[in-house]
């Protein structure tokens, strides 16, 4: 067993651009979930939206990256809108259902044959970073970069890390602002019962599909990073699982806390990497023997923590890391 | 607390203003805020509100009674928007309010209350409070994220948010999540809340359940008070001593129509009323509710908790 | 509850861990596309015959077995050219059309992608497009009454208790996967292993509600909340699938590449129509417990008002559990009927999960009469859609009727609207 190897691989991908990512579409299933209270499982899907906007724009169009960017971002509107339009005046559970199906739905075009041409098939889309990382970035572009017990690859990686970071931060201070303002309010009143809320003479609807969108795009700036962190996008990257992941990191975290996200994803990814780099060196040195787990069965075991965490989580600690028992308390109520 | 002459002298010019009106049905209100026509609803095969004609007088607090089930709250629903009616029109201050959506319904001065409350649980009382402001800048998204634009203005609703619990006898609740006061408590904030939206009309879905005898007399006492203010009040409630208490006209509901109006001494002695109240109160128990559910269709929920939160 | 829980995932470990040690078997290729086919000259089978697929930087040869089926598993999704060998066809056995030799097709994850050859003098009619049609209608009612199964149940439960079940394409799976262990690695009789497999499925909906969702009940946990638990624990089985049962779609070893029987112009398997009767029994048998017996018009009456329901003497939470034994049952034979013109896979309840939401929010969720009629609708448009759009987006356009019928009629066909205040 290399402990070693195993604590420097936890560390370095609790921050790494797969966390940021993470975090990311968890700071918008926040606004979405913890803050407004909509059920949203599609997150996947806005992740797409940014991911494929720039990679197509780039690759298929010639586009320069920055505006592939926005390309990205105005297919995030959209996709926000076509799926409030119908589902925003139902009942919750209904977002759940068309949100889970429309980011399959995204996936399976995505990989579909009839489209390859313009969205790469299975195979996915690669070399539209390069415009981005040559104008762009200071660092050394092959050498790798080594802190302590933190390692990356290549300059790009770490050039991607602290834009992340920088993006997580801006994320995080635009969530603050506008959920301690007179419209956070609104929203939090949404979720804590709709009908009240309308009575008092808002606009229901409208703030939800504002939250929507806000969440969405959030997402959509987890797709930039992860498209351009794998200097790739493939379809298989945006399925139900990302989503699954965000929410047991929101949960995980604390939702409707701003730091839940944060603190949620390096928890999460720092625990995860801890298990399955634990299992894969106890399988490849054969501590583990093949009978039981082999190693590629590893990522099936990961998964399972997932779900198992996330039942687990929601049974007994729904209000995760930085929730208040005292919130918590009166949900028991209802 | 305005001063006990004016308190007399309003219910004195309510009740002058409505002394010459019809003991019918329908009746013609000299200074009508609201008019409603031909408003029905049904679900599946029971029309629960069907109500042909009425108005509701300006100024004056109009209790709305009738027997459970009659279609008291389907009706507060549909006037508000909650609901939509299969037929129907009516007029909230000459304004064709059919097909308005609920939230537009309040902006316009008519603000309703729930009959199972509605608390804000996870905000606290002062936020509940200072939700009901209409026209706030910080309410849209790009103003919301730069706090100089609407910190003023909060700092107003803030103020006029803590006269209104000070009134109502929750200040020193300004804090605590809603969710942790007491049932009579809720009914308080959600009353005072309809008030921050500044309306002219308030609709009040049995605002006296649950709240104990002794705040019952200060709740009252804020209807009362809102007449002062010169508010249209129209308020369901099942205890007869509180609407002969306050209301200055009295409108009875049975099985969805309107079966009579009149001063609240008046309405109690009409037979159709005794009819329909000991009518239901006859055949309704709830082992007879049982055995027909069993063996044919479930009977419509009539009870206040009959429905899933 | 925290023993509880644990005991539910010993339980379910416990159940299909019974599976490990016969059914471990390699990972197989991973992409799940696959290409297939049947040879059959005027009724027989044709052995022994290379069929060679391939594409750029792929090529593959198999022989066509002594039931005339051949099947090559593809690396990935894409189009690939299928080829067959005319020296080693039998004596006597001609291509009908020799020009229709290299055929080409698109192959993706699910469903193995079909090539059929055509042999004889004889010259082949083109398909009309009505006896397509036709065709597609009957696959979809096949299709529907699949999705029907697992709607009724999932309704049922919505109604009875508010649960919006996202577990419940596990349920499917298993069903399958049971089937599967009795049937091919058991190697018992197919018949016993369905009725063995609907009793497994059957005992975990009864545990599924006793030591889960009965007491996360009990302690008053919220809707959503209980939807969220429901998304971790379908995450969780299907992995638990994925780790025994290998990433490959497997067929039962019984009834395997049946031939089909000409009905007009509509061609069916006979193990697809016993199954779609056996569908339709069972769909009955449901509506005349629903209809007729004390306990399914306590059920009814629980949807309808659990608060009533149970100050009028039903025991609400015994009629749930009922309901859960139901659903599971039922979700358990829409896996098995789905597998046996599909085959099993760890992930195919998840896959048509959708889709059954889409039926029973077609019906108006909570009622299993609309769940029925929404999910025939949704099996007959998803296949009638292959006619206009490629099959491998054929799930779009149920969702997007999905869409349109909840902008439409959001209560459903038969649902009702909620009641506000
Ligand atoms: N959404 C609904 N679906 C079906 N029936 C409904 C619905 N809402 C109300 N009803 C029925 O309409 C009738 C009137 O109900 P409503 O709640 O308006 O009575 P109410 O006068 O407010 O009674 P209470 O005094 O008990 O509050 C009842 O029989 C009720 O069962
Ligand atoms: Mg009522």
């Amino acid at each position: 067993m290399d402990w070693g190897f195993i604590l420097s691989q936890t560390l370095t991908q609790a921050i790494a651009p797969i966390a940021i990512v993470y975090c990311l579409a968890a700071i918008g299933l926040n606004v979405h979930f913890g803050y407004t209270g909509l059920l949203n499982f599609g997150q996947a899907a806005f992740l797409a939206m940014g991911a494929y906007g720039l990679a197509v724009s780039v690759t298929r169009f010639n586009l320069p990256w920055w505006l592939g960017i926005i390309v990205g971002l105005v297919l995030t509107v959209i996709l926000a809108l076509l799926l409030g339009i119908p589902t925003l005046r139902l009942r919750a559970d209904y977002l759940a259902i068309v949100t889970i199906a429309a980011a399959e739905i995204v996936r399976l075009f995505a990989r579909s044959v009839t489209f390859r041409e313009t969205l790469g098939g299975s195979d996915g889309i690669n070399g539209f970073s390069t415009s981005f990382f040559s104008s762009l970035n200071p660092f050394n572009r092959q050498q790798p970069y080594t802190f302590g017990p933190i390692h990356f690859a290549n300059g790009d990686v770490l050039f991607m890390f602290l834009i992340g970071w920088a993006l997580i931060a801006i994320a995080s201070l635009v969530v603050w602002l506008a959920m301690r303002s007179p419209w956070g309010r609104v929203i939090k009143g949404i979720r804590e019962d709709e009908d009240a809320v309308r009575s008092l003479g808002k606009n229901v609807y409208s703030y939800k599909m504002q939250a929507l969108v806000f969440g969405g795009v959030l997402g959509c700036l987890g797709g930039f990073v992860f498209a351009l962190a794998n200097a790739s996008v493939q379809p298989d990257n945006y399925a139900s699982d990302l989503t699954y992941f965000a929410w047991l990191i929101m949960i995980l975290g604390g939702a409707a806390r701003v730091g839940g996200p944060i603190l949620g994803a390096m928890i999460f990814w720092g625990l995860l990497t801890l298990v399955v780099e634990t299992l894969k060196n106890a399988t490849a040195s054969a501590i583990i023997p093949e009978s039981i787990l082999r190693t590629d069965q590893v990522g099936q075991i990961q998964f399972m923590l997932v779900g198992l965490g996330l039942m687990l989580l929601m049974i007994f600690r729904p209000q995760g890391i930085l929730g208040d028992k005292k919130e918590l308390a009166l949900d028991a109520r209802r | 607390m305005p001063d006990a002459d004016t308190a007399v002298a309003r219910r004195a010019i309510a009740t002058a203003a409505l002394a010459s009106v019809e003991q019918v049905p329908g009746a013609a209100k000299p200074d009508p805020i609201l008019i409603a026509d031909g408003v029905r609803r049904q679900f599946g095969g029971l029309v629960a509100v069907d109500v042909a004609h009425v108005e509701i007088q300006r100024g004056a607090i109009t209790a709305l009674i009738g027997p459970n089930g009659a279609g008291k709250t389907t009706f507060f629903n549909l006037l508000t928007g909650f609901d939509a009616p299969d037929d129907g029109q009516w007029t909230f201050n000459g304004k064709e309010l059919a097909g308005v959506a609920p939230h537009k319904v309040a902006r316009l001065g008519m603000v309703r209350t729930f009959q199972l409350t509605k608390a804000l649980f996870r905000l606290t009382v002062i936020e509940n409070m200072k939700l009901g402001a209409t026209g706030q800048k910080g309410e849209t998204f790009w103003r919301a994220l730069l706090p100089g634009t609407w910190k003023k203005q909060e700092a107003e609703i803030t103020a006029r948010s803590e006269v209104l619990l000070a009134r109502f006898k929750l200040d020193s609740k300004r804090d605590d999540f809603a969710g942790s006061l007491s049932g009579g408590q809720r009914k308080l904030l959600e009353m005072a809340r309809a008030l921050m939206v500044g309306p002219e009309m308030v609709m009040l879905d049995e605002p006296m359940a649950g709240v104990n005898p002794a705040l019952t007399q200060s709740l009252l006492g804020h209807i009362k008070d809102l007449r002062e203010q010169g508010m249209t009040v129209l308020f369901v409630e099942h205890d007869m001593d509180m609407v002969r208490d306050i209301s200055d006209w009295v409108i009875v509901m049975g099985q969805g129509r309107i079966i009579a109006e009149g001063p609240p001494g008046d309405v109690m002695r009409n037979q159709a009323v005794i009819d329909a109240y000991l009518g239901t109160h006859h055949d309704q128990s709830l082992i007879e509710t049982e055995e027909s559910f069993i063996d044919g269709e479930p009977p419509a929920p009539a009870t206040e908790e009959g429905e899933r939160s | 509850m925290r023993r509880r829980v644990i005991a539910l995932l010993l339980g379910v470990l416990g159940l299909v861990a019974l599976t490990l040690g016969a059914g471990a078997a390699p990972a197989q290729a991973a992409s799940g596309a696959s290409v297939a086919g049947v040879l059959v000259n005027d009724g027989a089978p044709v052995p022994n015959v290379a069929i060679t697929v391939s594409a750029t930087g792929f090529t593959q040869t198999v022989k066509s077995g002594p039931d005339g089926v051949w099947k090559v598993e593809l690396p990935k999704s894409g189009s690939y050219k299928v080829s067959l060998d005319e020296t080693t066809l039998p004596p006597g056995v001609v291509l009908s059309d020799p020009s229709k030799n290299n055929l080409s097709v698109l192959a993706f994850g699910g469903l193995p992608a079909t090539v059929q050859f055509r042999f004889g003098s004889g010259t082949v009619a083109t398909e009309s497009f009505l006896d397509k049609f036709l065709q597609l209608f009957a696959n979809g009612i096949l299709f529907g009454l699949v999705i029907a199964l697992a709607g009724v149940g999932l309704s049922l439960i919505y109604g009875t208790t508010g649960l919006t079940n996202f577990a419940h394409g596990e349920l499917i799976t298993l069903g399958a996967l049971t089937t599967y262990f009795f049937d091919v690695v058991l190697e018992w009789n197919f018949f016993a292993s369905v009725v063995l497999s609907l009793l497994c499925c059957a005992v975990l909906g009864y545990v599924q509600d006793k030591i889960l969702w009965k007491p996360l009940r009990r302690r008053g946990t919220g809707l959503i909340a209980m939807l969220v638990v429901s998304i971790g624990l379908g995450v969780f089985l299907r992995y638990v699938f994925l780790f025994i049962f290998g990433g490959g779609t497997r067929q039962f070893r019984s009834f395997n590449g049946q031939e089909g029987i000409a009905i007009g112009p509509v061609d069916v398997t006979a193990k697809n129509l016993i199954g779609a009767a056996v569908a339709v029994l069972l769909l009955c048998i449901t509506a005349w417990w629903l209809m007729k017996t004390r306990l399914g018009k306590a059920s009814r009456a629980v949807s309808d008002n659990p608060a009533l329901a149970s100050s009028s003497g039903i025991d609400v939470e015994r009629v749930i559990n009922v309901v859960w034994i139901l659903g599971a049952t039922l979700a358990a034979f829409s896996g098995i009927l789905l597998a046996m013109s599909q085959g099993a896979n760890w992930a195919m309840g998840f896959s048509i999960l959708l889709l059954v939401f889409a039926g029973a929010t077609l019906g108006g969720f909570g009622t299993a009469f609309g769940a029925l009629v929404g999910s025939l609708v949704v099996g007959i448009i998803i296949e009638l859609s292959t006619l206009f759009i490629p099959p491998e987006l054929k799930n779009v356009g149920a969702l997007v009727v999905l869409i349109v019928i909840l902008l439409i009629r959001p209560q459903g066909i038969l649902g009702r609207r909620e009641r506000v205040g």
